[in-house]
């Protein structure tokens, strides 16, 4: 049962919580991209051993979005942030 | 004096033991060596090891709360316990465990796991630096090692178990350790009591505990050796027989043979001497073994045998040990003692189970003939036997067994309780086995209720040396929680029965129930699933409630969809982004169906969304996709449109829903609302009006789930009861009936209206549905730009179509597969062109139906297709998907 960084509420249980995957993966422009552009928004994401910036939501708490680095080694978490707020480097330990 | 003598029973006999007896001390006293037979080889076995080591003991508690099995090591004696020998496999009882459980977090600085000299010291420096600790230990007393040895433990350590930042907890033992220094443990709390426990007070507390840093100081348990008949009673872990002997004042052994592989050997050959057991030898495999110990022994004039093991053992009558053959490890140069103890000192292995829990791997270590844990993060530190902190001069050889022909492998045990000899491991290594996790799957070593606390690193050295590798080389040694099995119960808390998980009932559940509908759970919530009268079977319960909404009126609970009011000055943009048709444009006190879809084109919900007022709209969801409905909808609006000024608040439960639902529905409405004009022209399809219901302010939709004439009325949640009862009453003499998910969903397929998670598995376009009509061409939206994808837009596609059987009567299963026609004789397995997602009997159409994906099925409706079921061949055509009223003439009136 991990404990997750809400920005806005603090660490809380990871039940309050659903997972919303990879973060910073921008909506394209959907007539401006080929399909193969398209697909790759739809479908690819990035599946690091370590850190990677996440998106997660606080259904059972304020239910607000926001980003969160998690290593998905040891599942410790990095700093969390708002949306459209500047990213915070990636954890180094 | 009646205190210091307590009775109890095994296996039907009466015993007496003392206070501080575990179950198997004081049998051990009582000279109950023979303890039980093994599981499968039906092998005399004894008391083997200490604690929860043991293999072999294994017993049922009757008394108390009971214990289904568990090693006679780890029970305290109490008055009256009665207890029965297992032969390794208990019986599940089928009574209910009332026994009261409970559950406790706590965040602290430290959790010092093993209350040892090492995790003692590690309490202390910790607390003295003014942080929170909590320390658990699993036995009775702490002092882990020192407690068996009965040596004093330092009066300064005991004082910091009292300190105010020390919680100190005995009889608790770590389940597992997870991310984040996280820990679960049992504190068992009553059973050591026996008749004296308060009723309120809970068995078993589980503690759900955070640490900033976890010391694991959880020592180590002894190892055997393997030998032929290595596994009679009264060959036993050294350790364990010296301590029953010393601490606990055992009799039974008079004479004993140490083998030993260390120096511990003979620590515990002075421990046994000196309490009267008459040590013939120390049999030591080491050549030139030295130090303290063996400087103890000698002075007591012990014989020391060096180069030399035990290979063989004999039994007396009763299957106890009796003799013992020493040899070379190779055999050579035989001797034969007669005794009835035989001690084995194997070496040390460290209890390394809660480390490999969280990843950490231990490493072998040849100078301590162990897998040991070193380990120090800002998370997790390890401390003492742990980490290879044996006694300063145990010297262990790295040796396991002298050499066995095939013979002595087959009852040389390594794995005792899943009574496995050395043979099964030549037996997996002949047939290609090298892994660790492979041979434990081949072998099933280790996989016992002790989870190999015993035979994991004998099993690894064992194998290593048949392929000439180390220990290491082998794999490493992984574990899974819980350390010790733990009741269910325990975990479960007062968490049991109905508070085990949330319940969501509607307002109108109480009438359901007393109406003796079964229930349907559909999420969390309760759905009336049918209303049998009086002898009816679910078939014709649904046959006669589908009748009255086709013919009368019909009334349905439909409170469990999920609404979400929006609002907003750009909640008609936001919506015609996530829907799939326009809603911008929808007017005020209208209704409309909208689907939405996720990014990839794919139907993720459907449902009715009413304009309720310029800026305001409620949206209807299934009902078990509201809360993911509201999540995707925040998750635009948050990360990708915060631009848009709208508000999203579930109200699911703030608004009760009652439809109405049939032909007689508008007479049934105009009786409930006498001042509303119920008429086509005053109220049209999809059109939404206030007015008071039974004299409750409502609105009232004209939606349609069944494609009957059908009024939704909507009240405040606590007036639900009362719309029900007024519809039943003011409905009695139309035949007003009420109906449950299986009639709604029989009407709604007879109409050709799909289930999001019924017709669709998240593969499914708007097309593919043949819903194109509500796609609009106009404006972009969620998932638009995927419909003209390769695959979204290929031929071939799954289409939702109509089957009918040819044999009426027959319902095809949901989930069957269907082929062409022309494969009807063909050898299975043949290839399936679709599935059935939906069948039911029908009372309309007189006959069974069903709805189903099929390859192009728009473009083959009329052709004949065949259900190939394991029992016979079902031959039917394809057909339409909307079975009644394709001209949707009777939502109307």
């Amino acid at each position: 049962m991990l404990h997750i960084p809400c920005p806005y509420c603090g660490p809380r249980d990871e039940t309050e919580f659903h997972y919303g995957a990879q973060a910073h993966v921008a909506y394209p422009e959907p007539n401006e991209v080929s399909d193969v552009e398209w697909a790759k928004y739809i479908f690819i994401r990035s599946n690091p051993k370590g850190w990677l910036a996440e998106r997660w939501v606080h259904s059972a708490g304020c239910r607000r979005w926001f980003n969160v680095w998690r290593n998905t080694i040891t599942h410790e978490f990095g700093p969390s942030y708002k949306p459209f707020t500047a990213q915070p480097e990636k954890p180094t330990a | 004096m009646s205190n210091d003598i307590l009775n109890f029973t095994f296996d039907g006999d009466h015993y007496v033991g003392r206070p501080g007896d575990t179950l198997a001390s004081a049998l051990m006293r009582n000279n109950v060596v023979h303890f039980t037979d093994s599981a499968y080889k039906d092998r005399p076995r004894g008391i083997f090891g200490l604690w929860v080591e043991e293999p072999n003991a294994l017993v049922t508690v009757e008394t108390g709360a009971g214990e289904t099995m568990v090693p006679a090591t780890t029970i305290e004696l109490v008055d009256g316990l009665v207890a029965r020998s297992l032969q390794g496999i208990g019986d599940l009882p089928d009574t209910r465990d009332t026994a009261r459980y409970d559950k406790a977090n706590r965040h602290t600085d430290v959790l010092v796991v093993g209350a040892g000299l090492s995790g003692l010291m590690a309490a202390a420096e910790h607390a003295r630096a003014g942080r929170s600790v909590i320390i658990v230990d699993d036995k009775p007393e702490f002092g882990g090692h020192l407690a068996d040895l009965q040596h004093e433990i330092p009066a300064e350590l005991i004082a910091v178990l009292a300190l105010p930042n020390v919680t100190h907890l005995q009889r608790t033992t770590v389940l597992g350790l997870y991310d984040q220094g996280y820990a679960v443990a049992v504190e068992r709390r009553t059973d050591h009591l026996g008749t004296q426990v308060r009723s309120d007070m809970a068995r078993i507390r589980t503690w759900h505990i955070r640490a900033n840093h976890t010391v694991l100081a959880t020592g180590a348990f002894q190892r055997p050796l393997v030998f032929a008949n290595n596994d009679r009673p009264g060959v036993m872990l050294s350790h364990a027989a010296a301590t029953y002997v010393d601490k606990f004042g055992v009799e039974t052994f008079k004479t004993a043979v140490i083998v030993t592989v260390d120096n511990q050997g003979y620590r515990d050959a002075v421990r046994l001497a000196n309490n009267g057991v008459h040590v013939l030898a120390v049999v030591d495999i080491r050549s030139k073994p030295v130090g303290r110990a063996v400087a103890a022994v000698e002075a007591l004039k012990i014989p020391v045998i060096t180069g030399k093991t035990a290979v063989d053992t004999g039994a007396n009558t009763d299957g106890c040990v009796a003799t013992v053959t020493i040899a070379t490890a190779e055999g050579n140069s035989p001797e034969v003692f007669t005794t009835d103890l035989v001690a084995l000192s194997g070496g040390w292995t460290p209890t390394v189970h809660l480390a490999t829990y969280i990843g950490i791997k231990p490493t072998w270590d040849p100078a301590c003939a162990a897998f040991v844990v070193r380990h120090k993060t800002a998370l997790h530190s390890s401390t003492g036997m742990l980490s290879g902190d044996f006694a300063e001069d145990d010297q262990p050889m790295v040796f396991f067994g002298p050499i066995l022909d095939q013979q002595q492998a087959e009852v040389a045990f390594v794995d005792h309780q899943r009574d496995a000899p050395a043979r099964d491991l030549r037996r997996a290594i002949n047939a290609g086995m090298r892994s660790i996790e492979h041979v434990k799957r081949y072998t099933a070593i280790g996989t016992a209720q002790d989870q190999g606390k015993t035979s994991g690193t004998i099993t690894m050295g064992l194998i290593g040396q048949a392929l000439g590798l180390a220990p290491d080389e082998i794999g490493s040694l992984t574990f899974r929680p819980p350390y010790i099995q733990v009741p269910f119960a325990a975990l479960a808390g007062r968490d049991r029965g109905l508070l085990s998980d949330p319940v969501r009932t509607t307002p109108i559940h109480s009438w359901h129930v007393n109406a003796g509908a079964p229930m349907e759970d559909v999420g969390q919530w309760k759905r009336p699933w049918y209303f049998p009268q009086p002898g009816e079977d679910m078939h014709a319960a649904v046959l006669r409630e589908c009748a009255a909404a086709r013919n009368d009126v019909a009334v349905m609970d439909a409170s469990t969809l999920g609404k979400i009011d929006i609002q907003g000055p750009d909640t008609g943009i936001f919506l015609d982004r996530i829907y799939t048709n326009m809603y911008s444009t929808l007017k005020v006190g209208m209704s409309r169906y909208g689907l939405m879809c996720g990014v990839d084109g794919m139907v993720f919900d459907d449902g009715v969304t009413t304009r309720v007022g310029e800026n305001h709209f409620i949206m209807t969801t299934t009902t078990g996709g509201a809360a993911r409905v509201l999540d995707w909808l925040e998750e635009w609006l948050q990360t990708e449109w915060p631009d848009l000024n709208v508000y999203c608040t579930s109200v699911t439960e703030q608004i009760s829903t009652v439809a109405i639902v049939g032909p007689k529905s508008r007479e049934l409405m105009s009786r409930l609302s006498p001042g509303l004009d119920v008429s086509n022209d005053a109220f049209a399809f999809m059109e939404n009006k206030h007015a008071d219901v039974a004299g409750i302010p409502a609105r009232i939709a004209r939606i349609s789930f069944s494609g009957e004439l059908a009024f939704e009325i909507n009240v405040p949640a606590w007036y639900g009861l009362h719309i029900w009862e007024s519809v039943m009453r003011e409905g009695a003499d139309l035949n007003v009936t009420p109906y449950g998910t299986e009639s709604m969903h029989v009407l709604r397929a007879e109409k050709g209206f799909v289930i999001v998670g019924q017709e669709t598995d998240g593969t499914q376009t708007p097309d593919d549905l043949g819903m194109d009509w509500i796609v609009s061409k106009k404006k972009d939206f969620v998932g638009k730009r995927s419909f003209s994808r390769a695959d979204t837009s290929r031929a071939g596609r799954h289409q939702l179509v109509g089957i009918l059987p040819d044999q009426g009567d027959y319902v095809v299963p949901e989930g069957a597969y269907i082929a062409n026609a022309s494969d009807e004789n063909a050898v299975m397995p043949v290839k399936h062109i679709g599935y059935v997602t939906s069948s039911y009997p029908s009372a309309e159409l007189g006959r069974s139906f069903a709805l189903a994906l099929v390859a192009n099925g728009r473009e083959r409706i009329g052709e004949r297709i065949v259900i190939p079921m394991a029992e016979r061949v079902v031959t039917g055509v394809i057909t339409d998907s909307v079975f009644i009223d394709k001209e949707n003439t009777r939502r109307d009136g």
